[in-house]
């Protein structure tokens, strides 16, 4: 699905990543893990294709991202639902149409996915506040909404950025469920989190894969988390 | 473009126009500056079209009628003018020719010198009036063989006095349609200003957008669809006022001269109509010019 290949990245300062290579194989479950300021942020935007790699090659659907235009890259944002670290939403429109962007961007007929729409706020607690605007909602709903959004157009793909940063345990724990199911629907999925019990909790659940950050360099983490 | 993207762009998916935020207050300059270039354009396209009729009115009418003049001495002048006329009825083109009486001679001198002037008294030239058939006769031919056989005519065709008339009115038609290119011009170069400036506040949206995975062309037409339709709504205001106030110029009339004349006539009060599409369209390429520049430099 994403495959990285010997990426290295920088933003003008040091090598921020260096000599990163990753596959997201077709179904997989990967835990994305490191200190504050290690790059996970910064590694996820290259799997979707939001920053270029300074030295590497980044290919997703068997695509260079590289050489995408922007229309093929506006396609493939379709087919990799993202939640990011700091959620993104038209903050002139209610929750509901937040969530129903990517459809409407894309052109689907909203008609016919009313119901898969509310099924889906239920789904992640927002039934009661798709009519509110994003800067009214709370952090953990933000949070919500926008995982909501990432699976909408019911990608092959979604990449979450921190999406339990802000959010209880209980909450943090019906988002990781979400992502499960998913997962089992056959979705591969990609998460950076630092919170190590959620990893722990996931990996009763299905067989996840756990990569850290550090001094530049992904490693595959062992079993002593 | 499709049917479909047609009625889209014209009708508006109301949906993805909320995508993008409302602006209050550039809409209403956008409609305003657009209202006043209407207005302009409909003054301007009045001045052309009115500086057109009289410079080709001028042109035919002027040419149609010239003035042969016979200075002889008093006891020549009656078979000069016999021999003048003979040669004029020849003149292939000459519809007609026709010396004047004392009477009517003395009828045209009446504004100089009042109409208690003895006429008979004075040693005048006979007036010749001569009208131009369609085509024309040749005044050059003409003047030689009126030189060979009636040493005394002069004829005037009124070319002398014609022709800066018919360059006054020529230059004013050229100047009306500067006018209304710079008036295009101006709008294209607002609606550009405008339609930056929309896309600049709306970065924050065109980012989101982005990243949910709409297309550019998407994006663009949110802001293409509201300038172009702010255009012709502000345009067709300016229009229709232009119109009005053109329509409640006095009557065309001898006395006014060319003021009086600056309308529309039959058919002509079309054509400003034709102003409003046009700003629209202006509007709908500045806009998709700068909506797809901008677009391309964002990475
Ligand atoms: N646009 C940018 N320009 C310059 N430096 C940047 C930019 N974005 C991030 N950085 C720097 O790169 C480093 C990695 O940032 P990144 O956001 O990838 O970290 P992170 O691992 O996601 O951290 P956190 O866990 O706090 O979210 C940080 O030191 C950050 O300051
Ligand atoms: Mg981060």
């Amino acid at each position: 699905m994403i495959e990285l290949e010997n990426v290295g990245y920088n933003y003008g300062g040091g090598e921020l990543l260096d000599a990163v290579s990753v596959q997201l194989a077709p179904g997989s479950f990967h835990f994305l893990t490191g200190p504050s300021g290690a790059g996970k942020t910064t590694l996820l935007k290259l799997c979707y294709g939001a920053l270029t790699p300074t030295s590497g090659r980044v290919r997703a659907f068997n695509m260079d991202v590289h050489g995408l235009d922007r229309d093929q890259m506006a396609y493939l944002r379709r087919r990799v639902g993202v939640v990011h670290q700091d959620c993104r939403f038209l903050d002139h429109l209610p929750v509901i149409e937040n969530i129903a962007l990517p459809l409407l961007v894309s052109g689907r007929e909203l008609g016919h996915e009313e119901a898969n729409l509310h099924e889906l706020l239920n789904w992640v607690g927002l039934s009661e506040r798709a009519h509110a605007l994003p800067p009214e909602l709370s952090g953990g709903e933000r949070q919500r909404a926008a995982l909501a959004r990432s699976v909408i157009l019911s990608p092959d793909v979604i990449i979450a950025d921190e999406p339990t940063g802000n959010v209880d345990w209980e909450m943090s724990q019906r988002l990781l469920q979400l992502l499960v199911e998913l997962n089992r629907m056959g979705k591969t999925i990609l998460v950076a989190t630092h919170d190590l019990s959620l990893i722990r909790a996931a990996k009763n659940q299905v067989q996840a894969r756990v990569l850290r950050i550090s001094n530049r360099q992904l490693q595959l983490a062992g079993a002593d988390l | 473009m499709t049917d479909s993207k047609l009625h889209k762009l014209i009708l508006g998916d109301t949906q993805a126009n909320r995508v993008v935020p409302p602006t209050g207050f550039t809409a209403q300059l956008t409609l305003f500056v657009a209202g006043a270039m209407g207005f302009l354009a409909v003054f301007a396209l009045a001045l052309s079209m009115a500086s057109g009729r009289l410079a080709d009115r001028w042109a035919s009418e002027l040419a149609r009628a010239a003035t042969l003049r016979i200075n002889a001495p008093a006891e020549q002048r009656v078979a000069q003018t016999e021999a003048a006329l003979e040669i004029l009825r020849q003149t292939p083109g000459v519809a007609t020719a026709r010396a004047l009486s004392g009477e009517e001679q003395a009828a045209l001198l009446a504004p100089w010198f009042g109409s208690s002037l003895p006429a008979g008294s004075l040693p005048l030239p006979q007036l010749i009036e001569v009208t131009a058939d369609d085509p024309g006769y040749d005044p050059a031919g003409l003047r030689l063989r009126l030189q060979a056989e009636v040493p005394g005519a002069v004829l005037d065709d009124h070319t002398r006095w014609r022709e800066p008339l018919v360059d006054a009115a020529r230059s004013l038609r050229r100047l009306a349609w500067v006018s209304i290119l710079l008036i295009g011009g101006a709008t294209a170069a607002m609606i550009t200003l405008a339609a930056n400036a929309a896309l600049a506040a709306n970065a924050q949206v065109i980012e989101v957008l982005r990243l949910v995975g709409a297309l550019d062309s998407y994006i663009a037409q949110a802001f293409i669809r509201r300038f172009t339709l702010r255009a012709l709504t502000g345009a067709a205001a300016g229009v229709v006022l232009g119109m009005i106030g053109v329509w409640l110029m006095p009557e065309a009339s001898d006395e006014g001269g060319f003021l009086t004349g600056l309308g529309f006539q039959g058919w002509g009060w079309l054509v400003p109509l034709l102003i409003p599409p046009l700003g629209a369209l202006v509007a709908f390429a500045a806009t998709t010019r700068a909506a797809t520049k901008r677009l391309g430099e964002l990475s």
